[in-house]
């Protein structure tokens, strides 16, 4: 066990080489004029007077791609990954700032897809082809077939549009003159932590707020993934032996279910989990472009719309990561969980 | 012939059905059912006037006109024939080259077999959606580069499905028979390797049709999608944000503007997800008790 565990904690770093290196050539397919144009803001308006060649060679933007690579790897090694003109910050401080906002997205979405989908899925297998679970059935199909970007808008339309309450954004007005005052400490950069930690309670509440309709968008779809899943396994687990031998002992069915049969169903629910990691990462872009959330997913939508190379290497680089280790995380808790797993 | 007939008993499979024939005939009769009155190509929207505010529902524009006078019936109706673009030109490539790549590299296996499963794990350990939102921005911006896009990335589960159904099949007796009867390993592939292990991937497929339209669909909205104006249900989402919260005393004012894109596009990814999801209970006999 110990020995895997080195074994994959070395692979981190060769496999991070390699997903660095698949994105950055393929920024490497914009020409180097394209990939300058970025940092010069009104070249419309300068015109011919910018020396462009110049600049091309300044920067090695035209030297072949391992000598740009091994620069640009070299650089991030040191923290540094370089400039992002669409937010005009370093782009290590701009996934600093944003990428909290995401973690915290993505919590909230997970809560509801976890929790959300355990519970409705063993209701679901409890209640098996009776009313409830050609309900949930129905209910799952629509839910996988609604886009994430088409249920945030319907929820926007109808929460603020038409309810007047749980606004876009990340915090109303007020809350953002309070947390960029000088007295306000940014303890975590988590805004939910560190409000509590401000003993700011109203932000707190603010804060969360603006956290339901963006969480609920994006996690509709994994919610009824997550719900077949445990419905199917559960059902699978109910038929088995020991199922029988605790109903023949005298137990609640209550226990039975929860105590005995759900904590053996929930090997695919880990193993999905590493997945849905992922997918949160992508669809994250797209629920925090409709509700003007401002954390990782919007900043890599408006990079991209920019032709923000420094950006996106730096966040892809960022996701990269999360993934591995998730990945790993899933894995080692896999062995865990079912002792029938060993890890060679 | 006994499993059609099973899955034309499952009404969810029939709704399924009905809902991808009908927008198949709207493809195809597209011309006919919204003829387009300009010389640009008719896969361009509609424009009738200029307005900078939507019109509501009216003779000439049945749906009504978003900003820009964007016809959105015309747009809805043609952009049935991108939606199925997208799906079938996306799904049918990334299948050809997930079965090829998963398929060969599991028959042959050793050090082929390693590889292709290292790159595809590769690609694979990084969100699908952000990784086509790169590719679509570095190739630029049209409906035919997100294919493209689509394509790159779009093949890893096919590998990843095809491998594991083949490294199963490779053990089977009837290829062991193919093989003493000195048949050659490419026709061994082909003829009884493929039609044993493909039966799962076409249920991924089916359920990708639709993944992938969703897909294309959230590209556009973002606005890395298709060109301003071409008939895509995700840009016409895109063109009604601004519309979505009406006006103070009435909020649903604007409704034509999202209302009809939505239906579209959901109905029409609900359609795939039905029939997949039949065609995975009736394929996989496993299933069929659930």
């Amino acid at each position: 066990m110990i020995k895997y565990l080195i074994k994959r904690l070395l692979m981190l770093p060769v496999i991070l080489l390699f997903l660095s290196m698949l994105i950055f050539s393929l920024v490497m397919f914009l020409s180097p004029y394209e990939r300058l144009a970025v940092f010069i803001p009104n070249a419309d308006a300068v015109g011919s007077s910018i020396p462009f060649d110049e600049l091309v060679s300044k920067y090695g933007l035209d030297k072949p791609f391992y000598v740009q690579y091994w620069d640009w790897i070299q650089r991030v090694a040191h923290g540094n990954l370089g400039w992002s003109p669409s937010a005009r910050m370093p782009v290590a401080d701009a996934l600093k700032r944003y990428f909290p906002a995401t973690v915290e997205l993505m919590m909230m979405g997970g809560l509801i897809v976890f929790a959300g989908g355990i519970y409705l899925g063993t209701k679901s297998a409890t209640n098996h082809n009776k009313f409830f679970d050609q309900a949930a059935r129905v209910a799952t199909t629509i839910g996988v077939s609604l886009p994430e970007f088409i249920f945030g808008l319907l929820l926007l339309v109808f929460f603020y549009g038409i309810l007047g309450v749980l606004p876009p954004g990340q915090m109303s007005a007020w809350a953002e003159d309070v947390v960029y005052l000088g007295t306000f400490r940014h303890y975590t950069g988590f805004l939910l932590m560190d409000s509590l930690l401000n003993g700011e309670l109203y932000i707190f509440w603010d804060v969360l707020k603006h956290l339901i309709l963006p969480a609920l968008a994006y996690s509709i779809g994994l919610l009824s993934v997550m719900q077949r899943i445990v419905r199917s396994s559960l059902l699978e687990t109910l038929k088995k032996d020991f199922v029988t031998t605790a109903r023949a002992k005298g137990l609640a069915e209550s226990v039975v279910i929860k105590k005995h049969a759900r904590r053996n169903s929930l090997l695919p629910v880990i193993t999905i989990s590493g997945s849905m990691v992922a997918k949160m990462l992508g669809g994250a872009a797209i629920v925090e472009t409709v509700f003007n959330y401002h954390g990782m997913g919007m900043f890599i939508v408006v990079a991209a719309q920019g032709l923000d190379f420094p950006a996106i290497l730096g966040s892809s680089l960022l996701i990269g990561v999360i993934i591995v280790v998730t990945n790993l995380v899933v894995d080692i808790l896999y062995t865990i969980l079912d002792p029938t797993v060993t890890l060679e | 012939m006994e499993k059609l007939k099973q899955f034309f008993k499952n009404p969810l499979g029939v709704t399924g059905f009905i809902l991808i024939l009908f927008w198949l005939i709207v493809a195809l009769f597209a011309p006919v059912i919204a003829p387009s009155h300009s010389n640009n190509s008719p896969y361009m929207i509609e424009r009738i006037g200029f307005s900078s505010l939507p019109v509501p529902p009216s003779e000439e524009a049945p749906f009504g006109l978003t900003s820009g006078g964007y016809n959105i019936f015309y747009g809805i109706v043609w952009g049935s024939r991108t939606a199925f673009r997208v799906g079938l030109i996306v799904v049918s490539s990334t299948l050809v080259i997930g079965v090829l790549l998963g398929g060969v590299g599991s028959f042959i296996g050793g050090a082929l077999d390693n590889i292709i499963m290292r790159i595809t794990d590769l690609v694979m350990s990084f969100p699908f959606l952000i990784a086509v939102i790169i590719m679509s921005i570095v190739l630029g911006k049209g409906i035919d580069k997100l294919i493209i896009a689509l394509i790159l990335f779009g093949w890893r589960n096919y590998a990843r499905v095809m491998r594991s159904e083949v490294l199963s099949i490779k053990e089977r007796d009837f290829v062991s028979a193919a093989y003493s009867l000195g048949m050659n390993r490419i026709r061994i592939f082909l003829v009884h390797i493929v039609p044993n292990s493909i039966f799962s991937v076409f249920v991924l497929a089916s359920l990708d049709i639709g993944t992938m339209v969703l897909i294309s669909a959230s590209l556009s909205f973002i606005g890395v999608g298709a060109e301003p104006g071409y008939a895509d249900w995700g840009q016409m989402i895109n063109f009604s944000r601004n519309w979505l919260l009406g006006t103070i005393d009435n909020p649903m004012i604007y409704w034509y503007t999202y209302f009809y894109p939505s239906i579209a596009i959901f109905s029409f990814v609900m359609g795939w997800t039905l029939m997949g999801d039949t065609l995975r209970d009736v394929l996989d006999p496993k299933m069929v008790k659930r």
